[in-house]
C-alpha cells in the first residue's frame, strides 16, 4: 500500500456487490464512523421489488443516513445512498444523480459498471471504486476505469467471497490497488475519510 | 467511449443541422446512449459517427430512437394505474369531455392501458387522448397498436393488479408472434410528433401523463417542461409522473397538492 493511494483525497465510495455480498455490505456499515466524510453509493443487485426494505436494513446498522439515490439529488459527505430497484443510477459532473431505465447492462439494473463509470468521469482520482462477492462480470470494467483514472479501487479476496467469479474478473482486466477481505474493509474506508 | 468534447459536438450538430435540442438532457445520461451507439454502429473513428449523422437523415432517425430510451409497459407500475381507476376516473368523470395527454408516450403501451380504463369505467366514448412523442417512429408504432405476444403475460399480471376484473385477451386478437389490441380502443387517440423542448402547448387537459421522460432531462429542462404543463392544466386537473419522479422541487408545486404520498399524481389546485 503506497503512501499516495492511501491519502485522503477521496470524496466518493461507490460500492457493487452481487450474489454472496449482502453480509459484507452489512459488516461495512457496522464498522463506518459517525464522522465519515466520505459520501457512499451502494449499487446492489437483486430482484426488481424491496428496495424500502433495504435501506431499512441498511439503516439498522448504522448512525449514518441511508436513503434511496433520488434523480437530480445533490450528493452529500457522510451519507449512503442506495441505486433503487430496476433502475441504473449515473452521477453527473455536478455530484448530482441522474436515474436511467435502459437496457441491462450483464442482465443487471441497477448495472455496477453504469455507476463505476460515470462517477469515474465525475470524481476521477476522488472516487474509490469497491467491488465485492457475485456471480456475474459486471463492474469488472469499471473498477478498470476507475483504475486509469487514477481512482483507488479495491476487490474482495475471491478467496473470503462468497462466490468469487466477480472479483476474480475485475482481478484480471485491472491493476487493483488492494485485494481484501470482507471484514477489513468498514476499517479501511474510515481511514481514508478526512476525520 | 466518445469524450466530453465529442458530445458536445454531436449536441451542436444535431441543434445546428435538424433543430434537436438535447443540450439540457442529463448529461451522463446522453453520453452513456452516444459511446453505446457508437461501438454498436461500429465506427471506425468518431469522426465518421459525426459525419455520418450530420449528412444521412435516415441515420438520424436511428440516431434519436437509439440515444432517447423508448423503454415502456402496459400498466406499468400497476398500483399506480389501480390509483387512476379508483380515486381519478371518478372525478374526470364529471367533465363533459375528458382530455387526456401522453406526453412522451413512446409506443403507446400507456395509451391503451388508459384505454382500457376508460372503456371499464364507461367514460372512453367522452375521452379524448392525446399521445405524443419527439420520436415519429415510435408513434408509428403506438398507432398500429401492435404488441409482441411475448408480453402479454406480463400485461395480463399487471392488468389483474390495476385492479383489472376482465380477462386481459378479451381486448385483443392474436396472430402468430403478436397481438392486435381492439379498434375501439383506439378511436379516440390521437397521436403527434411534439418536442417538450421547443413545442408549445396545444390544448388544455384535465390529466397530464408524463412518465419516465423527466429523468432524461436536467433540472433546467424539468422546470420549463413543468411550466408547459402548468399552462397546459386546467384548473383542478392531474398530472401524473413516473415513479421516481417528483414535482416537488419545482417552483410550480406551490400550486399543486400531491394525490397520495405513495403515487405520484399532483393536482393543481389554483
Ligand atoms: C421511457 S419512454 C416513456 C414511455 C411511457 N411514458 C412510460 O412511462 O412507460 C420515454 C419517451 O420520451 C420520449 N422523449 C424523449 N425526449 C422527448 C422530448 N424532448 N419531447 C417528447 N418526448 C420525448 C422518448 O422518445 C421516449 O419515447
Amino acid at each position: 500500500m503506497a503512501e499516495n493511494i492511501l491519502s485522503k483525497k477521496y470524496k466518493l465510495v461507490v460500492i457493487g456487490g452481487s450474489a454472496g455480498s449482502m453480509e459484507v455490505i452489512l459488516g461495512i456499515l457496522a464498522e463506518l464512523k459517525r464522522t465519515l466524510t466520505l459520501a457512499i453509493v451502494i449499487v446492489l443487485h437483486r430482484k426488481k421489488n424491496g428496495e424500502s426494505l433495504l435501506v431499512d436494513l441498511f439503516s439498522s446498522r448504522t448512525s449514518l443516513v441511508v436513503k434511496e439515490a433520488e434523480e437530480k439529488e445533490k450528493i452529500l459527505p457522510g451519507h449512503i445512498y442506495v441505486a433503487p430497484a430496476d433502475y441504473h443510477l449515473l452521477i453527473e459532473k455536478d455530484f448530482t444523480f441522474s436515474l436511467d431505465f435502459s437496457e441491462k447492462v450483464h442482465y443487471s439494473r441497477p448495472s455496477i459498471d453504469v455507476t463505476f463509470e460515470t462517477a469515474v468521469d465525475a470524481y476521477g482520482e476522488s472516487l474509490i471504486c469497491i467491488l465485492l462477492s457475485g456471480a456475474n462480470a459486471d463492474g469488472a470494467l469499471g473498477v478498470k476505469k476507475a483504475k486509469e483514472a487514477k481512482g483507488l479501487t479495491m476487490v474482495q479476496n475471491p478467496e473470503d467471497a462468497e462466490v468469487s467469479y466477480m472479483p476474480a474478473q475485475a482481478i484480471a482486466i485491472a491493476q487493483v490497488d488492494l485485494i481484501v477481505n470482507g471484514a477489513e474493509m468498514g476499517a479501511i474506508i474510515n481511514n481514508l475519510s478526512i476525520q | 467511449m466518445i469524450t466530453d468534447e465529442e458530445v458536445d459536438w454531436l449536441l451542436s450538430d444535431l441543434l445546428e443541422v435538424y433543430g434537436y435540442d438535447f443540450t439540457d438532457y442529463s448529461r451522463a445520461s446522453i453520453k452513456r446512449r452516444m459511446s453505446r451507439l457508437f461501438s454498436l454502429d461500429r465506427f471506425p473513428s468518431f469522426a465518421e459517427f459525426r459525419f455520418k449523422l450530420r449528412n444521412d437523415e435516415e441515420y438520424l432517425k436511428r440516431f434519436v430512437e437509439e440515444i432517447t430510451v423508448n423503454v415502456t409497459e402496459m400498466f406499468r407500475d400497476p398500483t399506480f394505474y389501480k390509483v387512476l381507476r379508483t380515486e381519478i376516473l371518478s372525478v374526470l368523470a364529471t367533465y363533459p369531455l375528458i382530455r387526456i395527454w401522453h406526453a412522451g408516450c413512446s409506443t403507446g403501451e400507456e395509451v391503451y392501458s388508459m384505454a382500457i380504463l376508460l372503456s371499464e369505467a364507461n367514460l372512453l366514448h367522452k375521452s379524448l387522448l392525446y399521445a405524443t412523442d419527439i420520436n415519429p417512429s415510435v408513434l408509428e408504432k403506438a398507432s398500429r397498436g401492435i404488441f409482441p405476444l411475448s408480453q402479454m403475460k406480463q400485461y395480463s399480471e399487471n392488468y389483474i393488479q390495476s385492479g383489472g376484473k376482465r380477462d386481459f385477451s378479451s381486448y385483443y386478437t392474436a396472430k402468430y408472434e403478436y397481438v392486435k389490441f381492439h379498434e375501439d380502443l383506439k378511436q379516440k387517440m390521437i397521436f403527434a410528433t411534439h418536442n417538450l423542448v421547443s413545442d408549445r402547448s396545444f390544448n388544455e387537459f384535465q390529466l397530464i401523463l408524463c412518465r419516465n421522460v423527466l429523468i432524461y432531462f436536467d433540472q433546467h429542462l424539468q422546470e420549463r417542461v413543468f411550466s408547459l404543463f402548468d399552462y397546459s392544466l386546467e384548473s383542478l386537473g392531474f398530472l401524473a409522473l413516473g415513479s421516481k419522479e417528483t414535482l416537488r422541487f419545482s417552483t410550480i408545486s406551490t400550486n399543486y397538492r400531491q394525490h397520495s404520498s405513495k403515487e405520484k399524481i399532483w393536482r393543481k389546485i389554483s
